[in-house]
């Protein structure tokens, strides 16, 4: 039995040099996120909508210190006052100085769509994770009464639940436009996030990490994490748009934020009135503001969604 | 695939066939009115007919069922009640020849003229008027203006079940002959009947067919015009009655309404020549037609006061120092020179300009301002007033102005606000609701300053007066004084004027020194009119009245 | 095939019965109700009223009645309007918003497709900016502006467009196109997306190699292909425009269903909310359903035995 398996020296050659790299992944490995910035930026319209929406948040935020005026106050001797070095967007039917007014309502308009995503964002991974991970019949039934929800005409409950909720006491709260605009709008979300757990769950690197010893928690944390976030973040991106949007068409209804608060839909409803009369600023330069907002998350939730597809990876 | 893909379209087509198909039926508006639009041509070739907008669907074009301007400005052209205005509009026999009043002023009897028909050839009898009227106050048919029968003795009671209508004192004595007994002198009762709730309806045609007025085809009237087209939501067309015993002095030969509710939108279609006369105007528009003196537009008078109710039931606003600052730190010229812009007067009192009083001089002026605008008296009244309730300016922030929600009381609100907030250092919220819920809200007493406004129902200061008596279910403010109420109810029962009016001039004065509600300002009814229309005019509590108009083109 | 389309029918009517639940408890929890008024209402009156629309009866019981009644496809009468039940309504303004809606689904058809293959086609260059442009400004601009924007500079000064109101097509024209203008541009984009992701492909290439000229290539196998996409938004795009135009409706004067549902809800109309609503559920769900078989006829790779949508 004792076979001669002598190994002798001359069975082997000495490695050169060139071979050891053969083995070497050339390419400097590149992260996943890293990656998705590096394809974003060469995006020039997306880095536009991204920069936009930067600008808008900060001026959200000091805007409306600039010019020294209050979005409350008033002066009725200079109504309807056109731009000018001193109102540089001129000033309302109140006389009230619009360039505050429009920093002031472009906050509660982005404060809307941001936490209106948010929600979203919540509610979404939690029902869909939940139903991604149960069992086949508890996801079932999840995913059909999700069904039924979303099956609800969108605006029309959104209509419906601001005048419950509004009338009930406080005026239209922003937290009450919120409420009544994601109760049924994280559906897709849920579904979003559902169907890729499912994916990610059953899919043959997750298997073949769990065979090799990975746990759980890290399968979770390197592989299902990061490949469920990009269609989320690009789902983020078109729901503030639309939340933004369903606002304005509130305001439009008379079911906006209560004056003297004011969002960027209602500035633009008041602005209306100003059309017939010669005072087209009063509504053009909030329409363009509400254009500005919903281009820039548009082109940058198209971007990301381009960056994040792993087809594309050059 | 190519099959399917031309089965798809297929299917899509015939979906779309059908759904727009189905609405290609005989009596639908898409197809009805094509036939009609060279309406326009005829105009310019002779026909007369005056192009206009109502601005909301009608709930009913029966008279009995009709709620407010939207109905009454059709039924003011179609029907006609005993008494009419005239061209100049001085009120004047319409349906009744001539009238007795007994020396109680407790029963008037009219005699009705000879050559009045219904459009359907009909004669107008007396019986027509007490099935009306009885008909109206019937509380199975749940009219919204009974209460304007209220005056006719036994009325009330058979409206609210505690009566029987038998005990309704109106009868008709023979085919002509109308009597009618009220419950108490009542000064302005003639011009009641020229008021739409007492507009006839034709017997035999309301008693074969209920339904008889929800359709044109089938509704029957009195009045110079008669309805010939009603179509939902879209147009209303009125033509010349030939069957009117005054025909001849009807030169259009009927009037066209849209119904679209966007002021916006409406003003751009008066500016396009889509229409001849157009009223509400957007607020912006008046003021910049007012600023260029543009001749199209009439600022009409109107009996009406804008106002906000203070909820007295609610601390501290049942201080009479409070509510007093809050009205003096108000300016109202500010208001109606810079917001409203309509050529409305700022607020002296509860009653507006446009009423007689006992000499037929101004009632105002025997009044005289009854409202000071005047910021260092109020903030010390207030001191004192917040003194008394021991409360602070801060306490403010939890109390709100609750307005129906329109860009017109927004403005104002806001403005009402902000100059609070200047001139008394509180910051009021502001709560805007459907009009129902500000309904239901100042009945049941939840609200602390709510806006309101009242659209005079006949030319006495009674309208305004009697609304604050302690029992008046228009009273949201909750005032309640015994010696205001007595001065009411002299006014209301006493036949001599003299006594009347120095009543009424003396309650008024009272409920303007407690203040219960805040007057802003007196409304105005701004239309425009193109230069060509001619013979239209305003009545004070209604609508512009186009009976007599012309179309001079 | 039988069993999928039972599934989903079920479905349906579970859908709308919850839909239909929600909405009845909701809107009885709205404050205000339908009969208020300014001024006294005399007691027998009000009491005649509520008895008139059963709302003298306990909640539980009002919604079984409206239940049974809803089975026998009737929605009850208005409570603001004496003239018209809500039937009525439903049948007179569904003709309108359906009219407004398909005319602006084929506006929306013709050009969005149209300017996504010309987008694709001519990639950075004039056609695809002007089309980008289009596509961003019908995304972006909300309709009540687009409405009011055409009223001010398309209808005061083209003579034959009537500014507002329903009756000829000269009155549709502009709120189709305004309605149009959102689906327009979603399918501009996707057009273009989907159609440059095609004309990557193999078999266009192999196509062009086999010397067949451009146009027919682009037909033929780019433009079928690349529609796919715009096809599966078809479902919620055809109910977003007959539930999303009572803006347009609004504004234009339109009687159509949307203005119905914004009134009934400004008046406490609890029949005429309750009837708009459900009305517009089951044409939501109806649509969705077509689509998914009308996907099923043009893309043959997908078999109706996937669940959901």
């Amino acid at each position: 039995m004792k076979a001669e398996m002598e190994i002798s020296r001359d069975l082997f050659e000495k490695a050169s040099f060139e071979d050891r790299d053969a083995e070497k992944i050339k390419r400097p490995s590149i992260k996943y996120w890293p990656d998705v910035w590096r394809r974003l930026k060469q995006n020039k319209l997306a880095m536009t909508g991204l920069i936009l929406i930067i600008l808008m948040c900060i001026m959200a935020v000091v805007g409306t210190h600039i010019n020294g005026y209050k979005y409350y106050e008033q002066n009725l001797n200079l109504i309807n006052i056109h731009p000018n070095s001193d109102h540089w967007f001129g000033t309302d039917e109140l006389g009230r100085d619009l360039f505050t007014r429009v920093w002031y309502g472009a906050r509660y308009s982005l404060i809307i769509g941001i936490l209106a995503a948010a929600i979203d964002f919540v509610i979404g991974v939690l029902y869909g994770g939940i139903a991604g991970m149960a069992t086949r019949r508890v996801d079932g039934i999840m995913m059909r009464i999700a069904e039924v929800i979303y099956s609800i005409p969108y605006l029309l409950i959104v209509i419906l639940l601001s005048v419950v909720f509004s009338t009930a006491g406080a005026g239209t709260s922003m937290f009450v436009l919120i409420f009544a605009m994601t109760l049924t709008d994280w559906v897709p979300m849920a579904i979003l996030v559902r169907g890729q757990v499912l994916q990610l769950k059953e899919s043959e690197y997750s298997l073949a990490s769990e065979s090799l010893g990975a746990s759980k928690g890290w399968i979770l944390k390197n592989h299902i994490i990061p490949n469920t976030l990009g269609p989320i973040l690009v789902n983020i991106t078109l729901t503030i748009p639309r939340a933004i949007f369903a606002e304005a068409t509130l305001s439009f209804l008379g079911l906006g934020l209560q004056a003297p608060k004011s969002s960027l839909g209602t500035l633009a409803n008041d602005g209306l009135a100003g059309l017939a009369v010669g005072n087209a600023y009063q509504i053009l330069i909030p329409a363009i503001f509400i254009s500005l907002i919903m281009f820039a998350f548009n082109v940058l939730g198209d971007g990301l969604r381009d960056a994040l597809d792993p087809r594309l990876r050059k | 695939m190519k099959k399917k893909l031309s089965l798809l379209l297929s299917i899509l087509l015939i979906a779309a066939i059908l759904v727009t198909g189905c609405s290609k039926s005989p009596d639908d508006p898409a197809i009805t009115q094509d036939p009609d639009t060279p309406d326009t041509e005829e105009t310019s070739s002779g026909t007369k007919i005056l192009r206009t907008n109502n601005g909301s669907e009608p709930g009913s074009l029966d008279p009995a069922l009709a709620q407010g301007t939207h109905e009454s400005w059709v039924l003011d052209h179609t029907f006609e009640g005993l008494m009419k205005l005239d061209k100049n509009a001085k009120l004047v026999e319409g349906m009744a020849k001539e009238y007795k009043v007994s020396d109680d002023s407790l029963t008037y009897t009219f005699t009705l003229r000879d050559d009045i028909k219904w459009s359907n050839g009909d004669p107008v009898t007396a019986e027509d008027f007490e099935f009306s009227w009885k008909r109206a106050l019937d509380p199975e048919l749940a009219s919204d203006y009974a209460h304007q029968l209220y005056y006719i003795k036994g009325g009330e009671a058979y409206n609210t079940g505690e009566g029987s209508v038998d005990d309704v004192a109106v009868k008709a004595l023979d085919e002509k002959t109308l009597e009618v007994t009220l419950e108490a002198p009542t000064a302005y009762f003639l011009e009641l009947t020229a008021f739409y709730t007492l507009y006839p309806v034709n017997k035999k045609v309301v008693e074969a067919n209920p339904d008889w007025a929800k359709d044109a085809k089938t509704h029957v009237s009195n009045g110079p015009f008669t309805l010939t087209e009603w179509e939902h939501d879209a147009s209303i067309k009125i033509r010349k009655n030939s069957n009117y015993y005054d025909a001849a002095s009807v030169k259009l030969d009927g009037v066209d309404f849209t119904i679209i509710d966007d002021e916006n939108t409406t003003w751009q279609g008066y500016e396009g020549g889509e229409y001849d006369l157009l009223l509400p105007l957007p607020q912006a528009v008046v003021a910049q037609m007012k600023a260029n003196d543009n001749p199209e537009l009439v600022i009409g008078g109107e009996v009406a006061t804008y106002y906000y109710n203070l909820n007295s039931k609610v601390k501290p606003f049942n201080n009479p120092k409070i509510r007093k600052a809050l009205s003096m730190t108000i300016d109202r010229q500010t208001i109606v020179d810079k917001i409203t812009q309509g050529g409305q007067i700022a607020a002296e009192g509860v009653v507006s300009f446009g009423m007689k009083d006992e000499n037929g001089k101004e009632y105002r002026d025997g009044v005289g301002q009854l409202i000071t605008y005047n910021v260092e008296e109020g903030k010390k009244l207030f001191e004192e007033g917040l003194k008394e309730e021991g409360m602070t300016a801060a306490d403010f922030s939890n109390f709100s102005i609750l307005y129906n929600t329109s860009e017109a009381h927004k403005k104002i609100a806001q403005a009402v606000q902000e100059m609070w907030r200047t001139n008394l250092g509180i910051e009021i919220q502001l709560e805007n609701v459907d009009f129902q819920v500000k309904l239901d809200r100042e009945k049941a007493g939840d609200y602390h300053i709510s806006r309101a406004g009242w659209i005079g129902d006949y030319m006495d200061p009674m309208t305004f007066v009697e609304l604050w008596l302690s029992s008046s279910s228009f009273n949201d403010a909750k005032y309640n004084n015994p010696e205001y109420d007595k001065l009411v109810l002299t006014a209301r029962s006493t036949a001599d004027q003299k006594v009347r009016f120095d009543a009424m001039r003396e309650a008024e004065k009272m409920v303007m020194e407690d203040m219960p509600i805040i007057p802003l300002y007196f409304y105005t009814q701004p239309f425009a009119q193109k230069p060509y229309v001619t013979g239209v005019y305003k009545p004070l509590v209604n609508y512009p009245k186009l009976t007599y108009a012309d179309i001079n083109k | 095939m039988k069993k999928y389309l039972l599934k989903r029918l079920i479905m349906s009517v579970i859908t709308l019965w919850a839909i239909t639940t929600i909405t009845f408890f909701l809107m009885h929890a709205i404050p205000g109700n339908p009969f208020a008024k300014e001024g006294k209402m005399p007691k027998v009156v009000y009491e005649n009223l509520q008895k008139k629309y059963g709302l003298d009866k306990p909640l539980s019981q009002q919604y079984v009645i409206y239940l049974k009644n809803l089975l026998k496809g009737n929605f009850g009468e208005s409570m603001k309007s004496r003239v018209e039940t809500v039937n009525d309504m439903i049948r007179r303004g569904f003709p309108v918003s359906a009219q407004l809606g398909l005319q602006a689904l084929l506006v929306a058809l013709i050009f969005g497709p149209t300017l996504g293959a010309l987008a694709a086609l001519y990639q950075n260059k004039l056609p695809d900016y002007i089309s980008m442009i289009i596509a961003i400004l019908g995304i972006s601009v909300p309709s009540f502006i687009m409405g009011t924007l055409f009223i001010q500079f398309i209808a005061r000064n083209v003579s034959w467009i009537p500014i507002g109101g329903w009756g000829t097509w000269k009155h549709t024209a502009l709120p189709s196109l305004a309605l149009a203008m959102m689906p327009l541009a979603q399918m501009a984009r996707l057009m273009r997306s989907s159609m440059l992701e095609v004309l990557g492909q193999d078999y266009i290439k192999t196509a062009k190699s086999k010397g067949i000229t451009k146009p027919a290539v682009i037909i033929k196998h780019a433009v079928r292909n690349a529609i796919l996409p715009v096809i599966s938004i078809l479902g919620t795009t055809i109910s977003n425009l007959l539930v999303g135009s009572f803006v347009i409706e609004k504004i234009f004067g339109i009687p159509g269903l949307g203005m119905f549902f914004v009134k009934s809800i400004n008046n406490r109309d609890y029949t005429l909310i309750m009837g708009t609503t459900i009305f517009y559920a089951i044409i939501l769900i109806v649509m969705l359903l077509f689509v998914d078989i009308m996907y099923m006829f043009i893309d043959p790779r997908i078999k109706l035995t996937k669940e959901g949508r």
